[in-house]
């Protein structure tokens, strides 16, 4: 055990870029509900992009590590420090040995994901090290972070050693990645999404409300979903329907016409008609929204959220390669 | 068979029509359209999995274009790939999916069947005949979700079908067996439970260290045998 967690926060959980392969036997994909961030965040720490990380919602993160380690966090606006410097989103850090990186309150967006260099070595449980934390498996013994706990760290990669060697005195390193890759959170944004597999089950009226009107996050959000409140949708026949797939972005409509937006914790399948389904790239935008938030709704195509998709993948590959001359 | 696109990253297959009309055929259909694509292994494929009448395919679009789909229509491209792929399958074909029935044992004592009073009421039996009925019956594993390794099955007698419960109970045990509407399942964790718990089951539904982690899969054919308190409790230790 090489790192220890003095106070865990609100709710700090392992999460890597997801479990993909089992949703025919209905298990959730689970993962950093922004696994952009988190891959640029371990980009920038040296490590393999798919290493685990630590997810936080609402911050209040205190950690202190055995050896010296390099970290990188990216996400809403919050107040973090590594000892007494404090440390913005996007910029690796030098943290040594019996030193103290927190990560306070959120002023915008709630979540985070934190890199480690040599990432949080937890086993792999159906091919992920992300916590399933409806299925209680997987991360930390299937749950989330606790006070005083302790955990592992992988071995520094070499990235990593360099990187510690070159911030022997700077300590925190002036290069960040794009604004936009490390602060996703905005205020009361507008969501792109694709219009749903039932639309056609809804009332026009209803399409025309979810597409013009603004909706407000309800408290009783998590990871499984964004549950909205705001003008009722109203469906076309009361009927459920027979499950299918759905998918994070799925937004799906329970007979009270309120809208969820489903996240990465979701079930695998559902029967509630689906009015839309938010564009991936949009994702990260909306799982920094608070309770109360605003938020709204635009139309956009797939094939723009495909385009959108394979632009920011090849900034993702021209970003990794200038990182390069980093890590020499 | 029509192909709908589920957000960006999805793609819905729609491989049978009502399921309720046919539930063996439209089953066998969508089992064999699920491995025809699993095995097809379309560029860009991340995973697949069948449920009811549908099979999903979850894709990345930028591995896609990488494998030569045009960028600005990858659903197109992955479309008719998927029409190749399931073209030459006979989605027909007789059920090639464990003809033997898969056998769980279920004690029904009032103390893990805490509905059973309830489900005895609205359909009339006496409790001893609702587990007679449940016990007596052939099941098949029409689909897993929920969480993992919960399986919903088809062929509940008509005679117990029971609504889901108005206020669904915040948490019940592993291994609850219970009935909501027509069909029946197993709670494979502790988890809420919107249906009508009747019994419980010793045996280990999921298991995340096992791969597969679930003991039924869709198109399994289950039966269940009723045991005594005694037998269940020899069989947890």
């Amino acid at each position: 055990m090489n790192a220890s967690a003095i106070r865990a926060g609100f709710l700090t959980s392992v999460q890597d870029l997801g479990r993909t392969g089992f949703r025919e036997f209905g298990v959730s994909v689970s993962g950093a509900l922004d696994t952009h961030a988190l891959r640029v965040a371990n980009l920038l720490a040296g490590n393999d992009e798919s290493a685990a990380g630590l997810e936080l919602t609402f911050g209040g993160l205190r950690l202190r590590f055995a050896d010296d380690r390099i970290v990188v966090w990216c996400g809403g606006e919050f107040k973090a420090s590594v000892g007494p410097i404090s440390l913005e989103a996007g910029h690796p850090a030098l943290v040594r040995a019996g030193e103290e990186v927190s990560i306070g309150s959120p002023a915008l967006g709630c979540r985070a994901w934190l890199a480690i260099s040599g990432g949080i070595d937890v086993p792999l449980v159906l091919g992920s090290r992300a916590v399933d934390l409806r299925a209680g498996f997987g991360g930390l013994n299937g749950r989330p972070l606790r006070d005083g706990e302790e955990f592992s760290l992988g071995k520094n990669p070499p990235r990593a050693k360099a990187l510690i060697d070159k911030l022997n005195t700077e300590r925190i390193a002036p290069w960040k990645p794009p604004h936009d890759w490390s602060n996703p959170a905005q205020r009361a944004p507008t969501l792109r999404y694709i219009r749903g597999t039932d639309s056609d089950r809804f009332a026009e009226s209803a399409r025309q409300l979810f597409s013009s009107e603004s909706f407000f996050v309800s408290p009783d959000s998590d990871r499984m979903g964004i549950r909205l409140d705001g003008p009722v949708l109203e469906r076309n026949e009361n009927a459920d329907l027979l499950s299918e797939a759905v998918a994070p972005g799925t937004v799906q409509v329970p007979p009270n016409g309120k809208p969820i937006l489903l996240l990465n914790d979701c079930q695998t399948i559902g029967g509630y008609p689906k009015i839309a389904n938010v564009i991936t790239i949009d994702l990260p935008i909306a799982n920094q929204l608070c309770p109360g938030d605003r938020v709204r709704f635009a139309e956009s195509s797939i094939r723009d959220a495909h385009a959108l998709l394979l632009e920011r993948e090849r900034h993702l590959e021209q970003f990794r390669l200038g990182l390069e001359s980093h890590f020499e | 068979m029509e192909i709908t696109p589920l957000g960006d990253s999805a793609l819905l297959i729609r491989v049978a029509e009502n399921f309720d009309d046919a539930p063996e055929a439209s089953l066998n259909k969508v089992l064999t359209a699920n491995r025809s694509l699993g095995v097809a292994k379309i560029p860009g494929t991340i995973e697949v999995a069948p449920a009811y009448t549908t099979v999903a395919l979850f894709y990345d679009s930028t591995r896609a274009i990488e494998a030569g789909a045009p960028a600005h229509d990858v659903v197109g491209w992955l479309d008719q790939r998927i029409r190749e792929a399931l073209s030459g399958v006979k989605l027909n074909a007789v059920s090639r999916f464990g003809q033997s029935p898969i056998e769980i044992p279920v004690c029904y004592d009032k103390e893990f069947g805490f509905d059973l009073e309830d489900v005895a009421r609205h359909t009339g039996l006496d409790p001893k005949e609702v587990v007679g009925l449940h016990s007596g019956a052939r099941y098949r594993v029409h689909c897993l979700g929920f969480t993992g390794g919960f399986a919903f099955l088809g062929g509940l007698p008509r005679g117990l079908a029971t609504p889901r419960r108005d206020v669904p109970r915040k948490e019940i045990p592993a291994g609850s067996v219970a009935i909501g509407g027509k069909q029946t399942g197993i709670y494979p964790i502790k988890s809420p439970a919107g249906w009508n718990v009747i019994g419980r089951t010793p045996r280990q539904l999921f298991d995340p260290k096992k791969n597969p982690p679930v003991l039924l899969q869709a198109g399994d054919r289950v039966q269940f045998r009723q045991i005594t308190r005694e037998e269940f409790e020899e069989s947890m230790s």
